[in-house]
């Protein structure tokens, strides 16, 4: 009954798949002999023999590759702020944040798990185009497994020759070592996970400075998520222009989209990055269970705003959500159905980011939980006319009032849940309490 | 105290990391894999070991979700309550699981077999419910496999000579 994670079904549609070209579900991933037949390995052969850093970093920047960990901030730019010449300050580190959290998030589970040689070889570009001898690979604990299979991989890498000292005769050196934590969401937050990779109680730090300018151990530190850098390898393949053109909007590449919730085939998508809502739902997905209609969408993990059904046709990109007022976060579709109540999704949702707040700032400690104590006074009939009014002015203060971006991601579901849904919270305060199912079913059992 | 043994492991461990404070979160998973659960005295081991004070290191202890201060079952139960589980019935398997062991959320069966926690995310969320216990991840949840994986099929209950609650 227990099954390996790489088993998570990944369905392919309409495109050669690159990310999970090389993923199977349910077969151990390729080794190194492996990965080099499937063509794995000529991006580091090219780019150590034939390209300096600083032209790999202008091919990524060219590429319009934007990260994939939440942010979206353009990985070549990132890398360009790394302080460079014999004066700038050394060792500089490259960290790949595999600390997947994000609710609603799986994709570098099966990344890690389905063709860890896929990581390494993103790994040693991006350190290439940093100049950075030292890598460290941030894993949650629940993936464990995945760090056996990174060890693994490092360790063939290591044998062929990619990784240790003068990489292929390029003068380039570079060790790579997986570091598996015990379990907290804030450490995904880059500034906390460097704290946590040095030991410290993973408090964020302040920014500026920049992890690029002053990170891991006070050193220049790029810290890119899983997918971002798995991206890497393809694009000096391929050419920034193929990466480019991938996209149907105004991003570049694949996506890999995660949807959990109320639909048919619930799964990982990768498609080209723009796809709409309506899309992923209706067509990939196969729609909704019987007998339920679409309601909401979160569309990139627990810290995105609700989608309603008039935002069906909104294309999943950076750049769209952004103009949407939204963020297309991870790319983590949560897709919520009409029997499912708007106010509990909200309990849920803040309760979480009560749990994994750190406790260093106020607003976010006491803020959140307060905002927990209400969410929970609706659900259970203690509502009181004027909730919903104080439910958005708290949360409008604590957000940006807090020391790290935890709190700003809490408001964003809270905020477009009262926005868009404000007659479920009125129902909950007049009717005294919450009219659905509680707690929530059970899925039907298809087999 | 530190076997010489226990030092040996511990030291192949502190090479990995550039630092000797990098390298606390893996010795205090270590002694907690070895020992069931981070005690007083291992707490006191480990600051021995690194070199750094034990309210340091309880800070550490404290803050991440899978380091235990506090004794736990000889499984530990982490049952995913994020929203895309939430909303395909984790409450329902947590009631279930609460009903069979006779313990709420965060306590250990009467019989030291069991401990039920929540965690975050398993990133699993297509195959809502999931739950992992020991190193196991199990999916799909129903009420009917949690008694087949938990040992539970033939209908008693554990922890039933008594638990800590009604």
């Amino acid at each position: 009954m227990g099954r390996t994670p790489a088993h998570t079904g990944v369905i392919m549609t309409e495109i050669t798949p690159v990310l999970t070209a090389n993923i199977e579900p349910g077969r151990a991933p390729l080794d190194c002999a492996g990965y080099e037949r499937a063509g794995g390995y000529a991006a580091v052969r090219k780019a150590l023999g034939e390209m300096s850093p600083d032209q790999l970093l202008d091919l990524v920047k060219e590429s319009n590759l934007r990260g994939r960990g939440g942010a979206g901030f353009p990985t070549g730019m990132k890398w360009g702020f790394v302080p460079q010449g014999d004066d700038s300050p050394n060792p500089k580190y490259l960290i790949a944040n595999g600390d997947e959290m994000e609710p609603g998030t799986f994709k570098d589970r099966l990344l890690i798990h389905g063709d860890p040689h896929q990581i390494v070889e993103g790994m040693i570009l991006s350190a290439y185009a940093v100049r950075a001898p030292v890598g460290y690979i941030f894993l949650r604990p629940e993936y464990e497994r995945g760090a056996d299979l990174l060890h693994h991989a490092i360790a063939e890498a290591e044998a062929a020759g990619y990784l240790g000292k003068n990489i292929l005769g390029s003068g380039f050196d570079l060790e790579l070592h997986p570091h598996v934590s015990a379990g907290r969401y804030i450490c995904g937050e880059e500034t906390a996970l460097m704290n946590a990779l040095e030991g410290r109680r993973p408090n964020p730090r302040s920014r500026p400075p920049y992890p690029a300018i002053s990170g891991l151990f006070g050193k220049p530190t790029i810290v890119q998520n899983i997918e971002t850098l798995s991206c890497v390898p393809h694009i000096v393949n391929n050419g920034a222009k193929w990466f480019r053109r991938l996209g149907l909007g105004d991003d570049a590449g694949t996506k890999l989209y995660c949807v959990s919730g109320k639909v048919k085939r619930p799964g990982i998508y990768e498609l080209p990055i723009g796809v709409t809502l309506r899309e992923l739902v209706f067509e990939h997905c196969g729609g909704m269970l019987d007998g339920l209609e679409f309601k909401a969408a979160i569309p990139g993990g627990a810290a995105t705003m609700l989608m309603t059904p008039e935002e069906l046709d909104t294309r999943l990109d950076f750049t769209s959500l952004d103009k949407a007022k939204n963020r297309l976060g991870t790319a983590g579709v949560i897709v919520i159905d009409d029997h499912t109540c708007i106010v509990g999704i909200s309990l849920n949702l803040q309760s979480f980011f009560a749990r994994e707040s750190c406790g260093w700032c106020t607003p976010c400690r006491d803020g959140i939980s307060w905002i927990v104590d209400i969410l929970r006074d609706l659900e259970e009939g203690r509502g009181e006319p004027g909730d919903a009014e104080l439910l958005m002015r708290e949360m409008k203060m604590i957000g940006p009032n807090a020391f790290c971006a935890l709190a700003m991601g809490a408001e964003g579901p809270m905020v477009s849940a009262l926005e868009k849904f404000p007659e479920e919270f009125e129902t909950h305060i007049s009717g005294g309490g919450c009219p659905y199912e509680r707690p929530p079913a059970l899925p039907p059992q298809s087999n | 105290m530190l076997t010489p043994e226990e030092r040996a492991e511990l030291d192949e461990m502190r090479s990995h990391y550039p630092t000797v404070r990098a390298a606390s979160v893996s010795v205090l998973k270590w002694l907690q894999k070895h020992r069931g659960h981070l005690s007083d005295e291992s707490m006191r081991d480990a600051a021995d070991y690194l070199g750094l004070p034990v309210a340091e290191l309880d800070g550490l202890a404290t803050f991440y979700n899978l380091l235990f201060r506090q004794p736990v079952g000889e499984r530990v139960i982490c049952l995913c309550d994020s929203i895309s589980c939430w909303m395909c019935g984790s409450d329902r398997i947590r009631e279930h699981i609460e009903n069979r062991l006779r313990l709420r959320m965060g306590g250990t069966s009467a019989d030291g077999r069991f401990t039920l926690v929540p965690v975050v995310c398993l990133g699993n969320c297509d195959r809502a419910p999931s739950m992992i216990v020991g190193d196991e991840l199990y999916d799909d949840l129903t009420p009917e496999k949690v008694d087949e994986i938990l040992g539970l099929s033939d209908g008693t209950n554990a922890g039933a000579h008594g638990g800590d609650h009604d």
